[in-house]
């Protein structure tokens, strides 16, 4: 592990060294959230009653654990969502046929190369002026805005998943006499899709994330909830930590299960299992799964 | 057709486009600036011998990289300038404009601090053996013989933490920047709903010229300083 590249086990005078170095540290550190805590004090930050405002019960029971709500349903929808368009499209971009590959190249490379901001406010106004029909708009544009960065990541976890398993497979398949579409989908994909779990667990960390755009929309998710109850009780400090502390767990959560099931299922598949890096950016499956084919990192 | 391309043409003489990608552009570079800066002394922490040091490096990164981006940029503009009052300029589009960096530069701080780490992590063990062997101690070893190495090996994830920042400049929105892309395609849209798609597709086009760039120039620069094992 990187901690361990640059020193080993440390002798009499190391050791001195990096006790005195942990005390100055320890106490640089917490000088400094002293410090911040001090500049909140003075500005009245920690009047009992704007914390109380932020953890009551009544905030948990009207704003943010409807918002929570809506931040999960959005979620849910589009993981599920992205999942689906991730395996077309990258199973389009391991076709054979020439057209259906380039196709689904150009769609992945411009949802990846897309900011989810500019998608999500174009998706709102242009539902909320072709489509009035939808009843919940904000949610819609959510939710599609998220389906397609995220879908198009996954489709690039699908194809480098593909190309990291062992050439052996493909050609066994050949070997008994499937088709190459066959080989795909019946020996491939499988593995490919097992390797790839802990990536999609990590890709979950963004669609979370992300979600919280939908508050740019007036989507009533957490964030904006927040934004609601601390416009009432004038305490946005207050509400933003309480906000950022559950996403941070949710998050770190997704992340500990991630990297529990990328162990878990190393055994389980012949191609390497990998966590994915949680990032929200367009290449870091590429880049980071690494061996994939082509150019992983556009 | 005609129609279509005379939209376009309209559309660049009566809104500053290019301006708001100008907007972007500048967003990203001090931002990146900052967040190399600071997330090299991250990730110098995280694996440094002192405990204290390396457990505040994890801290942060836990917490800044679970935290949606957004939250942060809402942050700077609810908490520090309304609520604390700390305005960093007499112009309040200033004022705004640095908190929109400082919110993009601590949060991909955090990535880039992994992306440093992920390149130590290229660096044989052996490499640090041989410096300590000649007598470097920590400090020295990390300047001379690990780090040159670790950024050659972290230029990849770099690049995608370089893009992410670029794409995440348009959330500047939530920091009170009105002068970037989002904010102007949405204004642009409300005025000029009949050329929605043209609108969107002008911008996310304007994306995708920006970013693929930044994509094949760093995949071929990793691959060109890649250090030969």
């Amino acid at each position: 592990m990187s901690s361990s590249v640059l020193f080993d086990a440390q002798g009499p005078r190391a050791r001195t060294a990096s006790a005195i170095g942990n005390v100055i540290a320890a106490v640089a550190v917490l000088a400094g959230l002293a410090w911040i805590t001090s500049v909140l004090y003075e500005k009245g930050q920690f009047a009992p009653t704007l914390w109380q405002n932020a953890v009551s019960a009544e905030a948990w029971q009207f704003y943010y654990l409807p918002g929570l709500q809506n931040t999960l349903r959005s979620a849910l929808f589009a993981t599920v969502g992205a999942i689906a368009f991730g395996v077309i499209f990258g199973i389009g971009r391991l076709s054979h046929n020439r057209a259906v590959r380039s196709v689904s190249g150009v769609v992945v490379e411009f949802f990846r190369a897309v900011p989810v901001l500019l998608m999500m406010i174009f998706f709102y106004m242009f539902f909320s002026a072709q489509a009035q029909w939808i009843s919940d708009r904000p949610f819609a544009a959510v939710v599609v805005a998220l389906i397609l960065y995220n879908g198009s990541v996954i489709a690039e976890l699908v194809r480098a998943g593909v190309g990291n398993l062992p050439k052996g497979q493909g050609e066994a398949g050949l070997a008994i006499g499937l088709t190459r579409s066959q080989t795909l989908r019946s020996i491939q994909l499988p593995q490919a899709l097992v390797a790839m779990l802990p990536a999609i667990v990590s890709q979950l960390v963004v669609v979370l994330k992300d979600s919280a755009l939908g508050q740019i929309i007036l989507y009533p998710e957490l964030l904006r909830s927040a934004q609601i109850l601390s416009s009432k009780e004038q305490n946005p400090l207050q509400a933003l930590v309480v906000v950022a502390i559950v996403f941070i767990i949710i998050n770190w959560l997704l992340t500990f299960a991630a990297h529990r099931l990328a162990k878990l299922l190393s055994s389980r598949t012949a191609g390497a299992t990998v966590e994915g890096t949680g990032i929200g950016n367009p290449t870091a499956a590429g880049g980071f799964v690494g061996g994939g084919p082509g150019p992983t990192a556009t | 057709m005609d129609d279509f391309f005379s939209g376009f043409a309209e559309l660049f003489t009566q809104y500053d486009v290019l301006g708001a990608f100008w907007v972007n552009i500048q967003l990203t570079f001090w931002a990146a600036l900052l967040s190399l800066f600071l997330g090299t002394v991250l990730a110098l922490m995280r694996i440094s011998p002192i405990a204290s040091l390396q457990w505040a490096g994890t801290a942060y990164v836990t917490i800044f990289r679970n935290t949606p981006l957004t939250i942060i940029l809402t942050f700077t503009y609810l908490v520090l300038f309304s609520q604390l009052g700390l305005s960093l300029s007499e112009n309040l589009n200033t004022t705004f404009y640095w908190y929109a960096v400082l919110g993009l530069a601590v949060y991909h701080a955090a990535f880039v601090c992994e992306a440093i780490r992920s390149g130590v992590n290229t660096v044989p063990v052996g490499q640090a053996e041989a410096a300590r062997a000649i007598g470097l101690s920590f400090l020295p070893a990390a300047r001379m013989v690990i780090l040159p190495q670790a950024f050659r090996g972290a230029i990849a994830p770099l690049g995608n933490t370089l893009i992410a920042l670029l794409k995440n400049s348009t959330v500047a929105v939530a920091a009170s920047v009105a002068t970037e892309t989002s904010s102007l395609m949405r204004t642009m849209i409300e005025f000029r709903p009949d050329l929605m798609v043209a609108i969107f597709l002008l911008f996310a086009v304007g994306f995708v010229i920006l970013v693929i760039p930044i994509g094949l120039g760093t995949t071929w620069l990793s691959q060109r300083l890649a250090v030969k094992r």
